[in-house]
């Protein structure tokens, strides 16, 4: 079995089919660096990321595939599931060889792969447009904490600098120990210490808070009650479209 | 912005929360940078909670006032209802919108209103707060207003400039029905403002050809409602009369309302325990083939079947009908008509159509696209599977097996769910 490491990033992932086809070797199976390397692995190769291979080899993909499954391509590999570096090696690799585009392809397993991956991460990024709740600093920025189950941090904040473009705000992601500053102008990223009472907890303390937050929390959560038709309580379906792991973070529901 | 406010607001949403319509979609408008808030996002909006009645949040959904001087059957908020009262000023219910918005609480605003002093009173007070929340706050998020009925057609124009959507509620499905329920109303001063905003739709599209830069009049088109279970109507004239209004230029979704029985003493009205959910979900199963799955009315509910099925959907229902029409050929058939398979959606009908260009599908294939198998087996061929097809093996037997499975694919009759599985 012949297995290539790479440095778990995207450009990481590109060097490495420049790599295989230069070296004329297709791994079986793709491991992020300092992953144990399996037992019946007889050969392996290190991928040192570089950038002008990896543009390369997206130049020669543009080529073969539609913008829109290339998009799709990027977007999924924010999933960052292990297992799916080798999925997406392998329909790129497809996708090199195919003389026709694959992307339509749904009788191939990686393609299918692909397609429901890409549907998830843009999925959980859609989540982040509905569930994360702002709540407005004294100083008069806008702060909000979610803890995404893919990397999709990158793809709200785009959705939220569109929408907010004239307020500051600060959009954190606690399980991955980042977020981005907003302010009015572009989008940072920023790391903040775990143990700030608001990141760790989500949410302002008090003397943190502007003078009418705690009122607009409180017309939101009456808001949130009086909107239900008692008659058609259904706990089943709420669970259902916004799942208990968001709750945490959701202002009418603490 | 004060505790009244916040008491005010409890009121009038709990009067406005029987209106179904919520969304937010139907229009993709960009942000502004460095002027104002908001974007839209397009396609089917956002959902920002759910309510625990499982109902989709996106918009702040709230009556201006709900003292009402008509006195609707079905309505909480008629005249002669002994309940709590208040008035939102137009300040006040902007500043709410503005400052919900701005925690990602909404997309934006749906405002009704009952009617005080006259039709157009009313309706200039919501085109006031649309007229504010547009110029003064540079609000680019969604608007959604009532248009009251009987309103002038200046004023629906007007309010045409700033709403992304609009709406009027036939609410009884039968001119008939509607004067005896709602005696100050009929079907014209309900068809006549969906004809303003209609005309208005129209003639901002023939402005934009010229202006390109003219501002856009409803892009979100006009939706209606429907209370379902008021009035004796069968399911074949409400889905007649959705079917009508569908084939209207801009009429983009109507809402089906299980009707509630908030006004026990009035005899007026049938005495449900529980609101009709299942025929509700149905009829917008049926709303969903008419729109989606190039169905038409007559198919789905016609004079010998009238009702739409309870125990099963009405895409199966059709299909058990019409055992001739099948087995359908995944690998040959027109899409139109792979779209009739139950157990395949619109999603996995376009990845069939897509996929066998690059090789013949079989069964394993479905199932990896994700069609539910369970069903689909009984209505296609894809020259592999045994002959279980419902031309060769009856209907009744195939809508036993399906009715017997439980599990997923299939909406149990006391099942509050709203379930698109086809
Ligand atoms: S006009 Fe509207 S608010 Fe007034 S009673 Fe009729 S339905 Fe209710």
């Amino acid at each position: 079995m012949t297995v290539f490491t790479f440095d778990g990033t995207f450009d990481g992932l590109l060097t490495a089919i420049f790599d295989a086809y230069f070296r004329k070797q297709f791994p079986d199976m793709l491991l992020r660096s300092g992953d144990v390397l399996p037992m019946f692995c007889d050969d392996s190769h290190d991928v040192v990321t570089d950038e002008e291979k990896s543009v390369r080899v997206w130049r020669s993909l543009s080529r073969k595939l539609s913008s829109a499954a290339m998009s799709a391509v990027a977007t999924s590999f924010l999933c960052e599931m292990r297992d799916y570096d080798t999925v997406l090696f392998r329909y790129l690799r497809k996708a090199v060889d195919s003389p026709v585009s694959i992307e339509g392809d749904f009788s191939d397993e990686d393609v299918i792969e692909v397609t429901r991956m890409v549907r998830r991460v843009r999925h959980e990024a859609t989540r982040m447009a509905q569930f994360v709740r702002f709540q407005k600093a004294a100083d008069g920025t806008y702060f909000g904490v979610a803890e995404p189950m893919y990397n999709v941090l990158p793809l709200a904040v785009k959705h939220f600098a569109d929408r907010f473009s004239t307020m500051r705000f600060l959009l954190y992601d606690r399980r991955r120990h980042f977020g981005y500053y907003y302010d009015g102008e572009e989008a940072r990223m920023v790391t903040l210490p775990d143990e700030l009472y608001h990141i760790a907890t989500g949410r302002l303390p008090e003397d943190m808070m502007d003078s009418d937050e705690k009122l607009y929390q409180d017309m939101w959560r009456t808001y949130f009650k009086a909107i239900a038709i008692k008659e058609r309580i259904n706990p089943r379906k709420q669970r259902q479209d916004m799942p208990v792991r968001f709750w945490k973070y959701l202002t009418e529901k603490n | 912005m004060t505790e009244s406010t916040l008491s005010k607001l409890k009121i009038l949403a709990e009067s406005a929360k029987y209106d179904v319509s919520c969304s937010s979609s139907g229009t993709v408008r960009r942000g502004r940078k460095g002027d104002g808030i908001g974007n839209t996002v397009g396609g089917v909006g956002i959902c920002h909670s759910f309510a625990d009645d499982g109902r989709c949040i996106s918009l702040l959904k709230v009556m201006l006032t709900n003292v009402c001087m008509y006195d609707c059957a079905y309505c909480i908020n008629r005249r002669s209802n002994d309940i709590p009262r208040a008035t939102l000023s137009v300040t006040e219910i902007v500043d709410i919108t503005m400052e919900f918005y701005r925690r990602n609480y909404i997309e934006g605003l749906f405002l009704s209103s009952g009617v005080v002093r006259n039709p157009d009173y009313t309706m200039e007070r919501l085109v006031k707060v649309a007229q504010d929340l547009r110029t003064v706050h540079r609000f680019n998020g969604y608007i959604h207003l009532k248009s009251i009925p009987g309103a002038s057609q200046d004023l629906v124009r007007k309010a045409g400039l700033y709403a992304d959507r609009m709406s009027v509620n036939i609410e009884i499905p039968n001119e008939k029905s509607l004067k005896h329920l709602a005696p100050e109303k009929d079907f014209k001063s309900v068809f006549d403002p969906m004809g303003y905003i209609r005309q208005g739709v129209l003639e901002n599209k023939e402005d934009r050809r010229t202006m390109r830069h003219a501002p856009r009049f409803v892009p979100a088109g006009q939706s209606t409602q429907m209370i379902v279970g008021a009035s004796p109507e069968h399911d074949r004239d409400i889905l007649r009369l959705s079917s009508a209004l569908y084939a209207t230029p801009t009429m983009r979704r109507v809402y089906y309302s299980g009707y509630i029985h908030v006004n026990s003493y009035d005899t007026r009205l049938p005495a449900l325990k529980q609101p009709p959910l299942v025929r509700e979900n149905r009829l917008y199963q049926a709303d969903w083939l008419m729109r989606f799955y190039q169905f038409k009315a007559e198919e789905i509910a016609d004079d010998s079947h009238p009702d739409l099925e309870l125990e099963i959907d009405p895409k199966l229902s059709w299909a058990l009908r019409h055992p001739e029409q099948f087995p359908v050929d995944v690998n040959r058939a027109d899409y139109e008509m792979i779209l009739r398979i139950p157990g395949v959606g619109v999603k996995s009908a376009t990845l069939i159509v897509n996929a066998r260009r690059y090789r013949r599908l079989t069964s394993d294939h479905l199932k990896k696209i994700g069609v539910v198998m369970k069903r689909a087996r009984y209505f296609i061929t894809c020259g592999e599977l045994p002959g279980q097809c419902v031309a060769d093996v009856s209907p009744e037997y195939v809508r036993r097996q399906l009715t017997a499975i439980p599990g997923p694919c299939r909406t149990a009759p006391d099942s509050r769910q709203l379930t698109f599985d086809f």
